[in-house]
């Protein structure tokens, strides 16, 4: 059952398309790297991991989705909220643990979550979004909508038990998922491969009784049209599917982490095939110009140093925070410190 | 004025469901072997009612039971998770304790985790150290969670049905022994136990005993038998864990002057350990004898019948220890 998709290589693809999915990887990347500095100098405390590299899967997974469908990710997941449809403002204040960030400052990057354009949480805890992801589906179906759930993790996931109960769930009661595995060749400093038995990720699927597809997840707008296949497959109640999508993690495994563990050389040609030089290229081969592609960039670094200036600026959250939204009944009672 | 009607501790569960289910579409009920009722009988019939939808027979999966509710509870659905066993639940502690207890707040507040964990908890039968525990303190350590554990048939309907209604994830303990006790229970569908205030089982003058789930029958007996020897004892039934009712605990201290904490989990950080210290915190000038604790000793539970007996709370136990406390 499982397909390789065929590179679409510039030649069915729309040119304004491939400028929006364009434009949400420079976002992302943009988002980023404001975010890398702003760790580096300590304006952002917690861990950071990057999706540097790793772009073109958010982009083209999300682009095909409603506002109603929903999504699950992981401690690496900045990307994923901002491709489905995340204010970077207020991701930027959550990261700086400020007034106004996605979940009141008491989040941080791996629990930013905006459940108005149906991002129901990072997660930070490896594998966690899949059970979750596989009972919003359910409840979707309890409730007779036609909403797709889409579970990004990666593939170091795919050892933690969750992910077989999940997949297995999902298949028993037929629930509308994609579940999209980030193969970025590394779990932390670990190579996955290394401690990944039996035919990995889409074996494990498919013996579950899930179609499993394998795309380059360099390649946006194969992403893309993998993807636009599947997503409507799943709503018209195909039952769950399954996607591996091979990438690389440019960077370290978080913000502080030179990931010296790694073959340097090669580490260094991923750059090479960066999805977002790719993209690039593709776009310049369908006309657009030099110009343009900078006028992109330039739009969504702007807009990225600007969300960081005003996430410096900000408020952080008031003292009372700490003990609100804990629960209703038997909830701590704030006094005010003199 | 409601009608009355005597059935049993389990009995009145399974109506709290029914009648819950029948209230609010959102409600719906999953676990293993739910289908035929589940294994102690506590779903009998539901599926007939309600179909393999809202009865969801599951994979034997806790993890995704205990995930998938969170899931589905974020998106707006009430589930009932059924643990089977409460020794179970341990395969699904990220799910409750990491996501169920804290996703409202770690979202800001953007949804809640509306779901009751049913966890069939406590000795019974013979079932040997994985099939036996009473973990209940565990959950009154995370913020997040609420915890209930009722003793009377009609607490077990009325307290279920809060649970099911309260918008927190809800640790709901049934003990095991007490699924054929039988008590006056309200025939109201809107018959409903407010978690967090506890029940005076019986009253006393000498000494307070609090306690809760199965051990209040033991309490109930041990009071009869005290009463013989001149010692008259309060009991304070909990009912909800967390939070607990330190209002009408401090009020009955304040008379009796005596505090005893009795309860089947091992006495070693149980619960009766943050009563005992609430209670000290507060009011150690009232007390005229020391506060006593009475739980298991800190060993795994045995099979064999005597080796189990010895770990059991008996009224024999706690008479000896109001007896101690009345002596200083
Ligand atoms: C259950 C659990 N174990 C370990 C960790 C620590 N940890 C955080 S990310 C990570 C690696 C995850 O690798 P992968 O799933 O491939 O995601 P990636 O970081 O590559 O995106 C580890 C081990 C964790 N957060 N949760
Ligand atoms: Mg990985």
């Amino acid at each position: 059952m499982s397909r390789q998709a065929t590179s679409t290589d510039g030649h069915n693809i729309d040119r304004d398309r491939l400028v929006d999915l364009y434009r949400t990887m420079r976002r992302i990347r943009a988002f980023e790297e404001a975010a890398e500095k702003a760790s580096i100098t300590g304006q952002v405390g917690g861990a950071v991991h990057l999706s540097i590299g790793q772009e073109a899967i958010a982009a083209g997974v999300c682009a095909n989705l409603r506002q109603t469908d929903q999504i699950t990710t992981t401690h690496r997941g900045h990307g994923h909220c901002i491709a489905k449809g995340t204010d970077p403002g207020a991701m930027m204040l959550e990261l700086f643990g400020k007034e106004g960030g996605t979940c009141g400052g008491k989040g941080g990057s791996m629990h930013i979550a905006d459940f108005e354009v149906g991002m129901l949480g990072a997660n930070g805890v490896v594998a966690a979004g899949l059970p979750i992801a596989v009972g919003a589906a359910h409840g979707a179906k309890l409730m007779g909508e036609d909403r797709v759930v889409v579970c990004f993790f990666g593939d170091g996931a795919i050892n933690r038990g969750p992910f077989m109960e999940a997949l297995n769930w999902a298949t028993v009661f037929k629930l509308s998922v994609l579940f999209v595995c980030e193969q970025n060749g590394f779990a932390s400093t670990t190579h996955s491969d290394a401690v990944t038995g039996g035919g990995g990720a889409n074996a494990r699927a498919e013996s579950l009784g899930l179609e499993a597809h394998t795309v380059d997840g360099n390649d946006v707008a194969a992403v893309d049209a993998l993807v636009a296949d599947l997503i409507p497959r799943i709503r018209g109640g195909s039952g769950p599917m399954f996607l591996s999508a091979n990438t690389y993690r440019l960077k370290g495994h978080t913000s502080m982490d030179p990931a010296l563990y790694r073959d340097q050389d090669q580490a260094a040609a991923q750059w090479d095939v960066d999805p977002l030089i790719r993209a690039a290229d593709e776009l310049r081969r369908l006309g657009l110009a030099d110009s343009d592609l900078a006028a992109i960039d330039s739009a969504a670094t702007g807009e990225m140093s600007r969300v960081s200036e005003a996430a410096d600026a900000a408020d952080t959250p008031a003292l009372e925070h700490a003990f609100a939204d804990i629960q209703d009944v038997g909830a701590p009672v704030w006094e005010a410190q003199s | 004025m409601s009608t009355m009607s005597i059935i049993s501790y389990q009995e009145a569960a399974r109506q709290a469901v029914a009648e819950e289910m029948r209230r609010d579409k959102r409600v719906w009920a999953l676990g293993e072997d739910l289908g035929r009722g589940g294994v102690f009988g506590q779903y009998k019939g539901l599926v007939e009612e309600f179909g393999p939808e809202r009865i969801a027979d599951t994979p034997i999966s806790e993890a995704t039971i205990m995930g998938a509710s969170v899931g589905a509870a974020l998106v707006g659905t009430r589930p009932v998770v059924e643990m089977r066993f409460a020794d179970f639940a341990l395969c699904a502690v990220d799910e409750m304790v990491n996501q169920a207890a804290k996703a409202r707040f770690m979202f800001g507040g953007q949804a809640r985790v509306p779901m009751v964990i049913r966890q069939p908890s406590g000795m019974w039968r013979s079932s040997a150290a994985q099939h036996s525990q009473s973990l209940e303190a565990w959950y009154t350590h995370i913020p997040g969670l609420v915890v209930a554990a009722p003793y009377t048939p009609a607490d077990n309907k009325g307290l279920l049905k809060s649970a099911i209604r309260c918008d927190d994830p809800v640790i709901y303990i049934e003990h095991k022994a007490n699924w054929d006790l039988e008590g006056e229970v309200p025939d109201d569908d809107d018959y409903l136990v407010p978690l967090g205030p506890a029940r005076l089982a019986r009253e006393g003058a000498d000494i307070t005993l609090v306690t809760w789930s199965k051990m209040v029958g033991e309490a109930e007996q041990a009071a009869l038998l005290a009463a013989e020897q001149g010692i008259d004892i309060e009991i304070i039934d909990l009912r909800t864990l967390w939070p607990w009712d330190q209002e009408m605990v401090f009020a009955s201290v304040a008379k009796t002057k005596r505090l005893m904490v009795v309860h089947e989990a091992v006495q070693v950080g149980g619960f009766g350990a943050e009563i005992a210290a609430t209670v000290a915190e507060h009011m150690a000038h009232v007390l005229v004898a020391p506060i006593r604790r009475l739980g298991a000793p800190r060993a795994p539970i045995s099979y064999a019948k005597p080796l189990e007996d010895l770990l059991r709370i008996t009224p024999e136990k706690i008479v000896a220890l109001a007896s101690e406390q009345m002596a200083v």
